[in-house]
């Protein structure tokens, strides 16, 4: 099978594969560009931890070719701090123990970075529905919550 | 409660040492290695629930451009027929083997027969499409019940029931059958005023970790032999890896990865003996990533059951006898839970009088794993349930009725010894305190309270300590850590060296530098291996007060040690200056724990949840939801939280909608997290964590492990509310909208 050439954008760096037409989104950013900060928890659109964004849109990257990339711009797990500087997302989530295993956090963070900038300022519902596809198994959801909400009161306060 | 100790470091919420990695996606999980040279491995599975193999041809598999290795039992050297730890439980080696790879018959949908490793997954998978498999296709049994019918067709011909009198002639499906008992029952139930009696069904549930099962392996004849992969226990995956191939210990290294869950489900090996298999063929190193619908068809899962269940009680409240008859389904090969059910059933009870029996029965599903204090769910769901009714049908508070059975300290049990100090009246208590217990109830509306018994364990740890010169230290442990244990053995360490935390880095080692450990499970990892760092620490006080001593030529016995300081009379050093030394007085500084910790606590715990009923569809929200249980000593209150909250929700769901769906011909319909449902964000409200904290006496901090006891009560606690909102019994989980609606519909 031909491989195809895809010119693209990940975290703001100009980005060049080559892949199979039926490889994913997910599949490129872990096999072909080691980027193994996105995870893959099922590759049916069902969990959420394989979350990054495709041109602003949040997505499940085992639900977009790697092909769909081209000329896109990609945003994974990896562009989210600013070097070893944690986003408030992220050093939230720390301070609320708002994370056991690990798995689910990477896209926890991503969508809840989404969910941010659309709404910053989300009820409790609002953001337990906003992140009902990003499955938790460890946490009951309960010390995530915490964490977007206290993020988005620190965020709201900064801006 | 006892006067609590005044800790620096334990007890506080420190952010966990391995934060960073994990919320910048920094962190590597069981599929995030890769090697130079690597292929993929994929795995053949059966498309029937039972069936003989007739016959295997692979040559059109093997003919595949990029097909580098095949694998199938046959490539098992000798395999015997004897017992190996795995993780929780034990396993028979030629039944670990046969659901690695099947032998000669597939027993579930599902089940493993042979693997393919090429040189990429697309191609592996190809590979499997051309393999030609005859099968002679027989009766599945997927239910208990059917399964101990008299004409029911047998999964194995040389399986016969362990535990009667008298050892049958005739095969069966039930591997085994035990009981336990004090007392008299039948005399108990004489004096009782009420009886209760129900039957019970819970239905076959996945662990639902997040991370499906993965691994990378690479083979080397010169025993260099490693594998990275997702496990509780890496240790364990050593012993079972190293047993299958039959190769000595010192020639598989295992990395344990970071785990993305477990629940039980990561005790024993699926993957990574046939990785290596297929590594030892093709010459490369092999990755394998089972897909979601391999690892709901093929790993895990919790046994589904049926159980009955009768108490008896005076009007009182003084319950006189508890009985029960417990089934619990294996999966395709021995070995459900089904004691650890006998003897936590009725344990949160005073009650003199008490008769179990339990049947361990096969049947055409996947081989059960451990699933958070595997066993007991179900039975406590069953016994709840009826406690309960039996505090409706008499006018008393549950709470009360529990406080008046509690067990505590000096309790005769069931399987043995008497409880010594426990916190279940303390849990009670601060139960019938929360808040949540002043909420007035409104139409459609039911609450409902449970228990819940887990022993914990403690078993073998090895911790070194190893000093830096500059003072800093590294703390090697061989535990997984799935749940931010890493933080607990910082503090612990911190608390015992009175140094900050931060100079104490925690890291899990592989199985080659750090002495064997026993796997994280059966909640031990804080309380055991914990006792592990502790005793490490306190080797480096040891040695820190000797090389002091050796400084101002004194002995060890005039030195004292506090703070992160060493100090006689005038003289004073700090850790730094005692390590930055250690050159010039013996080299550096190593502590060691090695220890087999007796004296795990149980905990108990103690849930309230509310719910709302929609009469209309029979769907339940939950309302409130509040979770209390005895912690002993919370080391990181936050991650002993996370315990309780985790363990309510993943109850929640095994209350509510989580279930495995088959065809009658034995196909699993809901493979997927799709159809499998587990609790999302959106289903439910914030869940109240109340740690209460009775000391456990054998830890020298008081610890209790929390990881298991939250998962016991959310059955009865949500079963029970559904039936207080509906004003009708439930007895069948999942309280799933079509079953709570058939509830309804069938008493209309």
């Amino acid at each position: 099978m031909a491989k195809i050439h895809v010119n693209t954008s990940i975290n703001g760096e100009v980005v060049e594969f080559l892949c199979e037409p039926h490889e994913t989104l997910l599949d490129v950013l872990r096999n072909d560009l080691q980027l193994t900060g996105t995870k893959e928890g099922c590759a049916s659109g069902d969990c959420g931890a394989c979350s990054v964004t495709v041109n602003d849109a949040l997505v499940c990257s085992c639900l977009v070719l790697g092909v769909e990339a081209e000329g896109a711009e990609i945003g994974t797990i990896e562009g989210v701090s600013n070097k070893d500087q944690l986003h408030v997302i992220q050093q939230k989530f720390l301070e609320h123990a708002a994370l056991q295993c690990g798995i689910c956090t990477p896209g926890l963070v991503v969508s809840t970075k989404k969910l941010l900038e659309e709404n910053p300022n989300p009820t409790e519902e609002q953001a337990r529905y906003y992140l009902a596809g990003n499955l938790c198994r460890c946490t009951g959801y309960d010390k995530i919550i915490r964490a977007v909400m206290d993020a988005a009161e620190t965020m709201r306060g900064a801006a | 409660m006892s006067e609590a100790k005044q800790y620096k470091y334990i007890g506080t919420r420190s952010i966990r040492p391995d934060g960073f990695d994990k919320v910048t996606g920094r962190a590597n999980y069981g599929a995030d290695m890769s090697l130079p040279g690597m292929i993929w491995g994929k795995i053949l599975r059966s498309p029937h629930a039972h069936a003989k193999i007739k016959s295997i041809d692979t040559t059109k598999a093997e003919a595949l451009a990029g097909v580098l290795a095949i694998a199938s039992y046959n490539d098992f050297p000798s395999v015997a027929d004897e017992v190996v730890a795995t993780g929780e439980g034990s396993s028979n080696l030629l039944d670990l083997a046969n659901n690695i790879l099947a032998k000669d018959k597939v027993l579930y949908h599902g089940h493993a027969i042979l693997a393919i490793g090429a040189r990429t997954a697309a191609i592996a998978e190809q590979a499997l499409g051309l393999v030609e498999i005859e099968y002679e296709v027989l009766k599945p049994v997927l239910d208990v019940n059917d399964a101990m019918a008299a004409d029911a067709p047998v999964l194995h011909d040389n399986m016969f029931t362990q535990g009667l009198a008298e050892t049958p002639t005739k095969a069966s499906n039930i591997a085994a059958r035990q009981e336990f008992k004090m007392g008299d029952v039948e005399a108990g139930f004489a004096e009782a005023d009420l009886i209760v009696e129900r039957d019970f069904y819970t239905p076959t549930v996945h662990q639902g970790y997040i991370e499906p099962h993965a691994c990378t392996a690479r083979y080397d004849a010169d025993g260099q032999s490693m594998l990275w992969c997702s496990t509780q226990g890496h240790f364990d995956v050593r012993a079972s890896t190293a047993k299958l191939l039959s190769l000595n210990l010192n020639r598989l290294k295992v990395i344990a990865s970071e785990i993305g869950g477990g629940f039980g489900g990561k005790t024993t090996v699926y993957l990574e003996p046939v990785a290596l298999i297929l590594s030892k063929k093709s010459g490369r190193p092999v990755k394998m990533i089972m897909d979601r619908d391999e690892v709901f068809k093929a790993s895990g899962p919790g046994s589904a059951t049926r159980n009955w269940v009768k108490i008896g009680a005076k009007k009182d409240g003084t319950i006189t006898a508890m009985q029960a008859l417990l089934h619990y389904e294996a999966g395709a090969f021995k070995g459900s839970p089904v004691m650890m059910g006998c003897m936590t059933a009725f344990t949160p009870y005073a009650v003199p009088n008490m008769y179990v029996e339990g049947y361990d029965v096969v049947v055409n599903k996947p081989k059960v794993a451990a699933y958070r204090a595997p066993g007991a769910p179900q039975a406590e769901y069953a016994a709840e349930m009826v406690v309960n009714e039996i505090a409706d049908k008499l006018g008393i508070d549950p709470i009360d009725l529990r406080l008046q059975n509690a067990a505590k300290e000096g309790t005769q049990t069931i399987y043995g010894p008497k409880l010594k100090a426990v916190g279940l009246v303390e849990c009670l208590e601060a139960a019938k305190n929360s808040p949540q217990y002043q909420e007035a109830l409104k139409e459609n509306q039911g609450r409902g309270v449970a228990a819940g018994f887990w022993f914990n364990v403690g078993g073998q740890s090895s911790v070194t300590l190893n000093m830096n010169p500059d003072g800093t230290g590294t703390i090697v442990e061989g535990s997984p850590d799935i749940g931010g244990s890493r933080a607990s053995m910082q503090l612990m360490a911190a608390e015992e060296l009175g140094m900050p935390a931060e100079n104490l880095k925690p890291i899990i080692g592989d199985t080659e530098n750090v002495a064997f450990s026993a796997g994280t499970g059966g909640s031990r990892t804080t309380f055991a291996t914990g006792m592990a760092v502790i005793e490490a620490a306190q080797d480096v006080v040891r040695q820190l007060k000797e090389r002091s001593a050796a400084v101002w030529n004194l002995t060890a016995d005039q030195i004292e040690y506090a703070e992160g300081e060493t100090f006689s009379g005038d003289n004073r050093m700090t850790v730094a200056e005692i390590c930055a030394g250690a050159e010039r007085t013996g080299g550096q500084i190593t502590g060691r724990g090695n220890i087999n910790a007796r004296g795990a606590g149980p905990s108990f715990a103690v849930h309230l949840c509310d719910v709302e009923v929609d009469k209309d569809t029979g769907k339940v929200d939950v309302l409130r939801y509040t979770a209390v249980q005895d912690a002993g000593k919370a080391i990181h209150p936050s991650y002993v939280e996370g315990q309780l909250q985790g363990g309510a929700v993943q109850g929640i769901g095994w209350a509510l909608n989580e279930e495995y769906v088959y065809s009658a011909d034995g196909h699993m319909e809901n493979a997927g997290f799709l159809d499998y449902r587990i609790p999302l964000a959106s289903d439910l409200p914030m869940i109240d964590a109340i740690i209460v904290e009775v000391p456990n006496p054998f830890h020298p901090f008081g610890v209790r492990g929390v990881g298991e006891s939250g998962i016991i009560p959310p059955l009865a606690a949500t079963a029970y509310a559904v039936s207080q909102a509906i004003g009708l019994p439930i007895t069948d989980l999942p309280c799933s909208p079509p079953n709570v609606l058939k509830v309804i519909q069938d008493n209309a």
